[in-house]
């Protein structure tokens, strides 16, 4: 009883005495939220993975950003909103600047509390679609695109093969999608996609994780969609393939969104996902310079997380990214506010708002042809909405079309529509231009 | 020596018949509530609250509420998470729809519209008992988990079917520190503790606990199965509705249907039995056990300054706290709270055990 009264007093202690550690000087601290366990840690932890090897390369290669070491810790969300509420506020206490979600309900929990803390959210690729307007999301950089510009790419991507966008009128779409903020986001941007062009758009909503998805394949079998664009994550993904295989459904008219176009979402599958589509943000493979740097400075070290031959897998390459520009964004600030120096939440979104990678830049960062330039502002938080379509040829993804850049005549009324109505609610003003300086 | 009674004279059936008859038991509860109120909100820091009290009060808010209903009234329930979406969701429509609408009166709607929905799915434990029961409340988790996702009304409209509420304020002051976030939650869950405690103590009670000892004698002697039972369903609907009211407003903020899907009815019924089923206090440490146990296991790696991976440390937690469910349910059937009473009986007699 006393020694478990001595660890309680100490576990007490421990979590009163936390928060005093901040990041100790010349320490750039970064807090990943991460999901190892549960249903949706094959593609998690790729993600997380390739977020720490980055960091690891930093201090490796450039000793930290301007001789300012780089620090982390994990905290394991499960993929669940309120554990992931417990791990901000965990890490947010150790000198956190900047957060990466991973996961579109934590992000919205997050979106109303980083403005009190006044520390940015990455959410690249993912999150709140609205939040692309920096004048209400002052907070929010849903960076290289949202699920709107996704859906649209996509629809895009469907008229070109039609040989136009007109000729989808009359064809039948079905989004299969994860029923959650994640899997609801595009959906009004394909019904506003469906006024225009006249499809038919079926909605068939796939219960969270994703494990059973005989009825809803039952759907896609009696409709008979002409195409069908899946929104799922984890286990949701390789299930989705299977059941498709199963019910005869051609993988060649199936569409993923890129977060369900990685390889843990087909190797299970193998052949049968064969002909699968997906929309890619970022090159996968070990050729590209970084990933190279990597293998050499931290896997080659023994000091690499995770398998090596799964660095420079899709997810991986997409976490690498994220880090990246995180590390870019704390650079950036660095150079106005002092380099050589930690920056704060405010600073780092000051990085943010001002990220103008082009291809000279992301020569040097190694990352040459695994993203685009990106450019950010004030009011454009997304900096780039360019993006790729990817086939899966039973082994390996393949690029199997152009770049795509979402629509802005449709995009822009829509984001700002969204960002005025949530400015609304909130009781929020937007940002003025001289606000936009600080 | 802690627990001397010496000296204590009741001379009065009131003072016989109050919450705590024992002096040391009236401080200590004085001094807890002191330290509750006062010293908490002081000297935390913001995670300690904001990660370990908020939830923590919230989750005992819950599982009072089932407590009455599984511990009290014997009517195993599955549809915990369910009631408190539903008094979440009420609650966010009574704020987002009516302008100007009180914070307080928002919540407490909240636990109205989870009384509905816990007597309408308390209806069928007229007819049936036991498991079956808990399936039929499992009916209500679906039903309502259902609804959240689909009925577009229930989000008012939201696309993303996420839903959030932001500037909470109690006439005119802010409700946005942590501070003052613990403070309301922590006001909530003494009223109805108190509440309950004495609804309890009194014929409603009484009725629940006959009701649950063996219905057919209870209904011999008197008591109307149909009042006790709804009764039961309809306080314990409504503390939950509350709670879960809360846990949108207070401790998520934005929250989407699977805030309150069935790990959350497992977890509060996990709560009430390892914590004591029939007791008030046993809430509490169910709620302390379910709640802050895994975030010290968690911790656990870091402390001992072992080198581990995240997914290892969580796999373990996950490890150790299942095994000390087991521990404590073969140890303790009747759960924390029992050990605690057991504890304060020795207490009376130490040091002359006769």
């Amino acid at each position: 009883m006393k020694t478990f009264l001595t660890c309680a007093a100490l576990a007490a202690l421990q979590f009163v005495a936390a928060p005093a550690a901040v990041a100790q000087a010349k320490e750039q601290f970064f807090p990943l939220l991460v999901y190892r366990t549960g249903p949706y840690s094959p593609n998690g932890t790729p993600w997380a993975n390739g977020k720490q090897d980055y960091i690891k390369l930093i201090n490796a290669r450039d000793g930290g950003i301007n001789g300012v070491k780089l620090t982390f810790e994990e905290c394991e969300t499960g993929y669940a909103t309120d554990k992931g509420v417990e791990c901000y506020e965990r890490l947010k206490g150790k000198g956190a600047s900047v957060f990466d979600p991973q996961a579109t309900g934590i992000t919205f929990a997050l979106t109303d509390k980083v403005p009190n803390d006044k520390i940015p959210l990455i959410t690249l690729g993912y999150g709140l679609s609205a939040s692309a307007d920096g004048g209400v999301f002052a907070w929010n950089f849903p960076l290289m695109g949202s699920y709107w510009t996704a859906a649209d790419a996509l629809i895009q991507h469907l008229g070109k093969k039609e040989g136009g966008l007109d000729k989808l009128k009359g064809k039948k779409i079905a989004l299969v999608y994860h029923d959650s903020p994640f899997g609801k986001e595009p959906i009004p941007m394909l019904e506003e996609r469906q006024k225009m062009h006249g499809f038919e758009l079926i909605k068939i909503p796939v219960t969270a994780p994703g494990v059973e998805q005989k009825s809803a394949w039952l759907q896609v079998r009696q409709a008979r969609p002409d195409y069908v664009l899946l929104w799922g994550w984890g286990v949701m993904n390789s299930t989705a393939l299977k059941e498709a295989q199963a019910t005869g459904y051609p993988r060649e008219k199936m569409y993923g969104v890129w977060w369900s176009g990685a390889e843990p979402d087909v190797k299970d599958v193998g052949e049968g996902a064969k002909g699968y589509n997906a929309l890619n943000l970022n090159t996968s493979g070990q050729s590209p310079k970084v990933i190279q740097d990597i293998l050499k400075h931290v896997h080659d070290k023994g000091q690499g997380t995770g398998p090596k031959d799964e660095v420079g897998s899709v997810l991986y390459t997409r976490g690498l990214v994220i880090q990246a520009l995180a590390v870019e964004a704390v650079r950036r600030a660095q150079e106005r506010f002092g380099k050589g120096k930690v920056m704060t939440g405010e600073q780092v979104r000051w990085g943010l708002e001002n990220l103008a990678l082009d291809d000279k830049k992301l020569a040097a960062l190694g990352l040459t042809g695994v993203i685009r330039p990106i450019s950010t502002s004030c009011y454009d938080h997304q900096g780039s909405t360019s993006v790729r379509v990817h086939t899966w040829d039973g082994k390996q993804w393949a690029f199997s079309s152009d770049w795509y850049q979402a629509d802005e005549q449709i995009i822009k009324p829509m984001v700002k529509a969204a960002a005025d109505k949530y400015a609304a609610e909130k009781k929020l003003t937007r940002r003025t231009p001289a606000e936009c300086q600080s | 020596m802690l627990y001397r009674e010496n000296g204590q004279f009741k001379t009065t059936y009131p003072a016989d018949s109050q919450i705590l008859p024992i002096r040391q038991d009236r401080v200590a509860m004085a001094l807890l509530l002191i330290a509750a109120f006062v010293v908490v909100p002081l000297v935390s820091s913001e995670y300690l609250l904001r990660a370990i009290f908020i939830p923590f009060l919230i989750l005992s808010l819950a599982a009072l509420g089932l407590n009455v209903l599984v511990g009290y009234c014997g009517q195993i329930s599955l549809g915990s998470g369910a009631f408190m979406a539903v008094g979440a969701y009420v609650a966010y429509n009574c704020q987002a729809r009516v302008e100007g609408m009180p914070l307080i009166v928002s919540l407490l709607a909240g636990g109205l519209g989870a009384t509905v929905l816990g007597v309408a799915f308390g209806l069928p434990s007229l007819r049936i008992k036991g498991l079956y029961l808990a399936v039929a409340t499992l009916a209500a988790q679906f039903f309502v988990d259902w609804a959240c996702l689909r009925l577009k009304w229930v989000t008012n409209d939201s696309t993303s079917g996420s839903v959030s509420v932001a500037n909470l304020s109690i006439a005119g002051f802010p409700v946005e520190s942590p501070g003052a976030r613990y403070l309301l939650c922590l006001a909530f869950v003494v009223v109805f503790a108190l509440g309950t405690k004495n609804i309890v103590r009194g014929h409603i009670g009484r009725s629940w606990m006959a009701m649950r000892d063996m219905d057919v004698a209870a209904s011999v002697i008197g008591i109307r199965p149909v009042q006790a039972k709804l009764s039961a369903f309809a306080v314990s609907s409504f503390i939950i509705g509350v709670a879960g009211a809360l846990w949108g407003f207070v401790h998520l903020g934005s929250w989407e249907p699977a805030a309150f899907g069935i790990n959350r009815s497992f977890d509060l019924l996990f709560m009430v039995i390892i914590g004591g089923l029939g007791s008030i206090s046993g809430a509490f440490f169910g709620a302390a056990f379910i709640v802050v146990l895994p975030l010290l296991l968690d911790k656990l790696p870091y402390w001992t300054g072992l080198p581990m991976d995240t997914a290892t440390a969580s796999h373990l937690a996950l490890m150790i706290f299942g095994a000390l469910i087991v521990f404590f349910l073969i140890k303790e059937p009747h759960g924390l709270a029992r050990l605690w009473a057991t504890a304060k009986e020795k207490l009376r007699l130490w040091p002359f055990p006769h």
